[in-house]
């Protein structure tokens, strides 16, 4: 689908390799496709204007580093420049001295109010607050109905009034004073940002209510028109912050930006998914390099974390780089990877993916037949699959109702895979054991001052002395950064 | 190529992830103390970059884009300016980025916006026309690209069981208002409708369903919160059928085209739907038409899970030009067939090319 920013700027950059300063014919090259990036994530076409102005500035000069090739300094210069665009001041919720704290949220239909009022109580549960849900959608049929229930899973009471959403909302306030609740959070009815009646409704609702907190819902799936909508929400309700959703798609989400833009003010939390828990401060760093279509390693990471069990993925892969991997570990990797999502979108999220990679077709069918195979095979076969002969595999190709000759291809594959892992190893391995015996050394030593030291490439060594340095460039296995994957060629 | 694919995947994962996860655990353990922020930022930069060090340019392929580094140029002005311009513009290439930015600002996406505009500037500069033209040729360039499809909403026509019409899309598009609205549509012309609520996942969604069923007066068949769709949508076809209903609108939760097990879900829902005594006539892919370009992956998906037959583009009513079923449609051959234009029970209209386009350029 689309290369990495990186390598489309290396051929725009190949010609001038070696030279002292970033000149402006250089900047300008590159700055023709980091617009093309910024347009394809949906950021608004004249928010991309003031973006590549200011990278410009930043870049025409720049001193060329030993360490980044050209290409790489701009990808630096522009990532940072859109994370401090996307980040800059943060939104720390302060709480009325008298109570309650009044949070009105606000949007376009379908952005999820309803859904991320509910999440938002329940992230004010966890900081020690007693949140009281209002249901002012009177609009959309059964909009109180869903609060309620999903109220009743955060364990947050509900309170709605049939006498309209002004109504309701206002005389949400006496309702939390009676019931002791200290947050009161407002969930109004989608409204297109055109409808002047229907603007002046949720103005009269932040009049009656007078808000603390007013956010706007904003879906991460928006597109140009983000920057029209959020501008009248924000002229009509002077808005404090920005609630973004649906992260949990592969929307590149550049409509944050346009909307932080066009705002003013910061994007203060992070739908991720359809659980309540799914719901976090907003990480500008993360956006910033998924608007640039770089992979969105942190998230990878973070559904790794829910999809494994972190010691036994440490355990697998070590017995991986020592050769000693079987079809069993295998198995249970499999599942926990497809536990993240489609092999598509995952290959989608890790940086680097060659290209021909990340656009191939993946059959996901395949992945039923190469568990029917491995469940056909007996546990001292998955152990050792070099005992597999042709009888052998005559069996299992019919337990699995497969053709021998697939069987074969696996086995190969396998054992392909696992001796280059074990080529691998010798430094991995070691690497990987030193990483335990740190975490574990460190764990003991909470006050253990990490040094920063940038060493690339070979593992650390436990001396006596202490902790050693910690690589800050976490996922450089040896051979797997420069584009050999293992049994892939 | 897929078995290696699948094996090296799983087998790097396997290795990437878990030293990720050690990483940052180690790092969480070393967090002691806020950082300031700018080195935060710097950092970030840092490490993304040094990852992606010495990695082979594998491809110098590129997309044939002509946008003209005249895009920077300040502009406030909305799409509304756009025919003054067009006639103030003194060059064609002037006039040509103008109308490439307002098809981008139309969410039509860069790639279609230049091809379509290519094919129109060539077809003008072939005729001798002044670049004024630009617009007029650009909106025909728009109409025979998107006419010629069929729009109608099929039937079965065998005289059998009921003709199913299944809603499906991302979270929130509005495929239960969509459904609420067509059901009065084809109550009134004298269908037998029943609604199946399948979606059992979102809280209160088949609430909603029945409130809309309510309104025009049809039958709804509803599970229970948490229940299989698939047998939600195979009860409300037996029922219709049983009752001599001719038509089964059926929901579904809204799922992202990314989530390999709910798309499955759906596939499942699917087969269901045509295994009783129905026939799954049509597959409705809703879209919102604020979505940016992330509509066509959205497109693509549901189209290779589901084989999607028609486009129900909503929320037109509002400042969003909804640009993106243009790719849409070229890319996958799937025309509009219905568009939502208001919450009212009677805003959803057949899709008129000649009125999008123009709307387009609004």
């Amino acid at each position: 689908m689309f290369d990495t920013l990186t390598s489309r700027f290396e051929t725009v950059f190949s010609r001038l390799r070696g030279r002292g300063r970033l000149s402006a014919e250089d900047v300008d090259a590159a700055l023709r496709e980091i617009r093309v990036a910024l347009l394809e994530a949906d950021v608004n076409l004249d928010v991309v204007t003031g973006l590549t102005e200011r990278i410009r500035q930043r870049a025409v000069g720049e001193e060329l580093s030993g360490a980044l090739n050209p290409a790489q300094q701009v990808v630096k210069i522009v990532l940072s420049e859109l994370t401090a665009s996307l980040g800059g001041e943060r939104l720390t919720v302060t709480y009325a001295s008298k109570p309650p704290t009044v949070v009105l949220l606000a949007g376009l239909q379908g952005s999820g109010k309803t859904t991320n009022a509910a999440k938002l109580a329940q992230w004010f549960l966890r900081q020690g607050r007693s949140p009281l849900l209002v249901g002012a959608d009177l609009q959309r049929p059964a909009a109180v109905e869903q609060l309620r229930t999903l109220g009743e899973r955060a364990g947050v009471p509900v309170f709605s009034h049939r006498r309209g959403p002004v109504k309701a909302a206002s005389a949400s306030l006496a309702e939390a004073t009676r019931t002791g609740r200290d947050v009161v959070i407002v969930d109004t009815a989608g409204r297109l940002a055109i409808d002047a009646e229907m603007m002046d409704q949720v103005r009269r609702i932040s009049k009656a209510v007078r808000p603390h907190y007013t956010f706007l819902v904003v879906d991460a799936t928006v597109g140009q028109d983000a920057v029209n909508s959020a501008r009248t929400f924000h002229d009509t309700l002077a808005l404090d912050g920005v609630i973004l959703t649906k992260l949990d798609g592969d929307a590149r989400g550049g409509a944050a930006l346009s909307v932080k833009e066009v705002v003013g003010r910061p994007i203060a939390f992070a739908s991720v998914g359809e659980k309540l828990e799914d719901f976090e401060p907003f990480h500008p760093d993360r956006l910033a390099s998924r608007i640039l279509g770089m992979g969105d390693v942190e998230t990878l990471i973070d559904k790794a974390e829910s999809a494994f069990e972190a010691e036994q993925a440490t355990e697998t892969a070590s017995r991986l780089l020592e050769g000693t991997f079987t079809f069993d570990d295998f198995l249970t990797t499999m599942q926990q990877v497809l536990g993240m999502g489609n092999l598509r979108s995952l290959l989608g999220m890790m940086p680097g993916v060659p290209r021909e990679l990340r656009g191939a077709e993946i059959d996901e069918g395949r992945i039923g037949r190469i568990t029917g195979m491995i469940h056909s095979m007996t546990p001292q076969e998955r152990a050792e699959p070099d005992i597999i002969d042709a009888s052998r595999r005559q069996r299992i190709a019919a337990g699995s109702g497969c053709r021998p000759s697939d069987v074969k291809a696996l086995v190969d594959q396998f054992k392909q895979m696992r001796s280059a892992m074990k080529g691998l190893g010798g430094l991995g391995g070691k690497r990987m054991a030193a990483s335990k015996a740190r975490s574990s050394q460190q764990a003991g030593r909470p006050g253990g001052k990490p040094s920063a030291s940038k060493r690339r490439g070979s593992g650390g060594r436990t001396t006596p002395k202490g902790p050693v340095p910690v690589s800050k460039t976490p996922l450089t296995l040896p051979g797997l950064e420069k584009g050999e994957w293992p049994g892939l060629n | 190529m897929t078995l290696e694919i699948i094996v090296g995947l799983v087998v790097l994962a396997a290795v990437v992830l878990a030293a990720a996860i050690a990483v940052r655990r180690r790092r969480r353990l070393q967090a002691v103390g806020a950082r300031e922020e700018a080195t935060a930022v710097d950092e970030v930069a840092d490490r993304v970059v040094g990852r992606l060090a010495d990695r082979a340019a594998g491809s110098t392929e590129r997309s044939t884009v002509s946008l003209r580094d005249r895009l920077s140029k300040a502009r406030t002005a909305l799409t509304g300016s756009l025919g003054s311009a067009l006639e103030r513009a003194s060059t064609s290439t002037e006039a040509w980025t103008e109308v490439t930015e307002a098809l981008i600002r139309a969410d039509v996406g860069l790639g279609a916006s230049s091809e379509i505009v290519d094919a129109a500037r060539s077809r003008i500069e072939a005729a001798g026309h002044e670049p004024s033209a630009a617009k007029a040729a650009l909106q025909t360039e728009l109409r025979e690209r998107l006419e010629g499809y069929d729009r109608s909403l099929a039937r079965r026509s065998d005289g059998g069981g009921p003709s199913v019409w299944l809603f499906v899309g991302v979270n929130g598009t509005g495929k239960t208002t969509t459904i609420g609205k067509l059901a009065k549509r084809e109550a009134d012309a004298g269908s037998g409708v029943v609604l199946a609520a399948g979606d059992t996942f979102r809280a209160a969604a088949a609430d909603q369903l029945a409130m809309w069923a309510e309104r025009s007066s049809v039958h709804i068949v509803r599970g229970s919160a948490g229940a299989d769709p698939a047998s939600v949508v195979y009860d409300a076809v037996e029922s219709a059928a049983a009752r001599g209903a001719d038509l089964v609108l059926a929901d579904t939760a809204g799922r992202f085209h990314t989530e390999h097990n709910l798309m499955a879900e759906l596939q499942k829902v699917r087969r269901v739907a045509d295994k009783g005594s129905g026939v799954v006539t049509e597959t409705l892919l809703v879209l919102d038409a604020t979505t940016g370009q992330n509509g066509l992956a959205q497109a693509r998906q549901f189209t290779d899970a589901v084989d999607v037959t028609g486009v129900v583009l909503t929320k037109l009513d509002g400042s969003a030009k909804g640009g993106i079923v243009v790719a849409v449609q070229a890319e996958l051959g799937v025309p509009v067939k219905l568009v939502g234009v208001g919450e009212g029970i009677a805003d959803l209209v057949p899709f008129d090319t000649l009125d999008f386009v123009e709307a387009l350029f609004a």
